[in-house]
């Protein structure tokens, strides 16, 4: 069984990005990215299922501009097999993201396709989603367990009052929840091995999908600031302060 | 223009979610239906025809919605839609799982999460776990929205919806429901709760997360949250986190214990009304957007709090 891993360049975690001051949007430039990081859970658990002999390849998709490369290579240096690299510099929307990786996944043919819930940047969490609906197949979003069975996957999810897990027939969606796993580094001579992988380039235009965007940004603003209150000596004091408040 | 609410279901009760989402789906205008899907869900659909400004509710009650899978809820909200130009439920782990698949089916973009209702088709939205917040304009004849409920007041009762059952729709067969481990709790849920204690990895232990969190949480009736190092590290499940990919909180009051303060937690609870953050390290950010700090050990304020509540017949 072949699995198919999107994965998105997106500013790194720890960046506290900025608004720019027009409005325009946010600026990145000059700022570290990484490969958003539940997606790097879902390449882990692919090669996870292919070190448990589950599944035979591991192949990555990324659409994005040419430093996307960055992203694939450190995905590819992680153990994947081979990549797909959409190419584009345009902003592409996750109906339009998943349209494209419906038709990669047209060609591939993989049993399973994993990718992150969401992606830390514009937060959306909706491409896994309709990339199952695209594709008429099942989908388990927000996972914390995967388990292969024979012709299907029991998927647990994270959901607001606890668990649930469901099982899907194969071919499947799954989405990654934080808890999943724990990916691991790269080791050096992988990172090496990896510049040597298989990187084929693609433009959306390859698979006759329209990006033009749906949605127009009209304002991009910094949220409403709040400001650090006051230290407090004590715990009584602190009650006292949460009486006058009105909050006790 | 007419809007579909999806509404959220807490086993066959209506979820408080659906008051708050209500709120954005009038602010939309034009008439609101409101879609209860479930097993045994008629007290829900009640309740919903109860709520003020709510136009019909169509119930599909079937053992097939139970369990809220996605692929044959979906497939009813898509039979469904042509007689609506927009479809709103609030963002919730079902929702969240649902819409998405449904905005696919009908071929538009989804708006997830919207703060505020600037227009029937502009919205702000945040993005970067809150860093900035877009105003965005769809271009889709029909809109598809997840509604973050923190940023909208319940809408009160006062309302006499008539009620339709409408059959189920046919099961795509795609997955099945297995299992599940629900948490139960006397306490409020997180996201409608007035008070909220949370912890984090400063607790250090499930025990001490126990110990120390819970009796402080009894007195103010408040629900636990929890941080994401503090989920991680297995002193709090799954359901109490609270961040950027977690719950979204706004309670009156929010108590951060032991929680440094990185920007993916507070962008699930800095529009808290009132701050309290309690740590040891006085540099820790949890202190830049707490309205009282209180630099100390946790262990002995924690106790010192549980007394003093306790000595004030809390």
């Amino acid at each position: 069984m072949k699995v198919l891993v999107p994965v998105k360049r997106v500013v790194d975690y720890n960046v506290k990005i900025r608004v720019k001051a027009d409005g325009t949007g946010v600026d990145v430039a000059n700022v570290k990215f990484s490969m958003n990081p539940f997606d790097e859970i879902a390449v882990e658990e692919a090669l996870r299922l292919k070190e448990a002999g589950k599944a035979t390849e591991v192949v990555l998709v990324s659409i994005g501009p040419a430093k996307a490369d960055d992203t694939i290579r450190a995905g590819l240096a992680m153990g994947a097999d081979r990549a797909i690299h959409v190419k584009t510099d345009e902003t592409v929307e996750p109906l339009a993201v998943a349209k494209i990786i419906a038709k990669i996944a047209g060609e591939e043919q993989p049993g399973l396709i994993i990718l992150g819930k969401q992606a830390i940047d514009d937060d959306s969490n909706q491409t896994g989603q309709m990339l199952s609906a695209l594709l008429g197949w099942g989908q388990g979003t927000f996972a914390s367990k995967v388990e292969i069975a024979d012709g299907s996957v029991d998927v647990t999810r994270e959901v607001d009052g606890g668990l649930q897990t469901v099982s899907l027939r194969l071919p499947a969606v799954v989405t990654t929840d934080l808890r999943l796993n724990e990916p691991r580094y790269a080791s050096l001579p992988n990172i090496i091995k990896a510049k040597k992988k298989e990187v084929a380039a693609k433009t959306p235009a390859d698979y006759g999908v329209d990006i033009s965007p749906r949605l127009e940004v009209l304002k991009t603003a910094e949220p409403p600031a709040r400001k650090a209150g006051v230290k407090v000596g004590s715990v009584p004091e602190l009650l006292d302060k949460l009486k006058t408040a009105g909050v006790l | 223009m007419t809007v579909l609410l999806v509404a959220e279901t807490q086993g066959s009760a209506l979820a408080p979610a659906t008051a708050k989402a209500l709120t954005a789906a009038l602010q939309i205008g034009g008439g609101v239906h409101v879609l209860v899907a479930g097993a045994g869900v008629g007290p829900a659909a009640e309740a919903a025809a109860k709520l003020s400004g709510v136009d019909k509710v169509l119930v599909a009650d079937d053992a097939l919605y139970g369990h809220q899978l996605a692929e044959p809820l979906a497939a009813l909200i898509v039979g469904l839609a042509g007689a609506y130009d927009a479809i709103l439920a609030p963002s919730t782990s079902s929702s969240k799982n649902v819409l998405p698949r449904v905005a696919a089916l009908l071929d538009v973009a989804q708006l997830s999460d919207i703060i505020k209702v600037i227009a029937p088709d502009t919205f702000e939205r945040p993005i970067y776990a809150g860093n900035a917040i877009q105003t965005v304009r769809s271009k889709d004849a029909k809109k598809v929205i997840t509604v973050r409920t923190a940023a909208f007041a319940a809408t009160g009762e006062g309302g006499a919806a008539s009620i339709e059952a409408i059959g189920a729709g046919s099961d795509p067969a795609l997955s099945s429901f297995k299992s599940e481990a629900l948490a139960k709790s006397e306490r409020p849920e997180l996201t409608a709760a007035k008070t909220i204690v949370s912890g984090g990895r400063g607790l250090a232990s499930a025990e001490n997360f126990k110990d120390y969190i819970e009796p402080v949480a009894n007195r103010l009736g408040a629900a636990i949250g929890a941080s994401r190092a503090a989920v991680d590290a297995g002193y709090a499940p799954n359901d109490l986190q609270v961040g950027q990919t977690g719950k979204v909180v706004a309670p009156d009051l929010y108590v951060a214990v032991g929680i440094s303060g990185a920007i993916q937690h507070l962008a699930g609870m800095k529009d808290s009304k009132v701050i309290v953050a309690i740590n040891k390290d006085e540099e820790a950010p949890i202190f830049q957007v707490a309205d009282f700090g209180l630099v100390a050990d946790l262990f002995p304020a924690l106790k010192e709090l549980d007394a003093e509540l306790a000595k004030a017949g809390r």
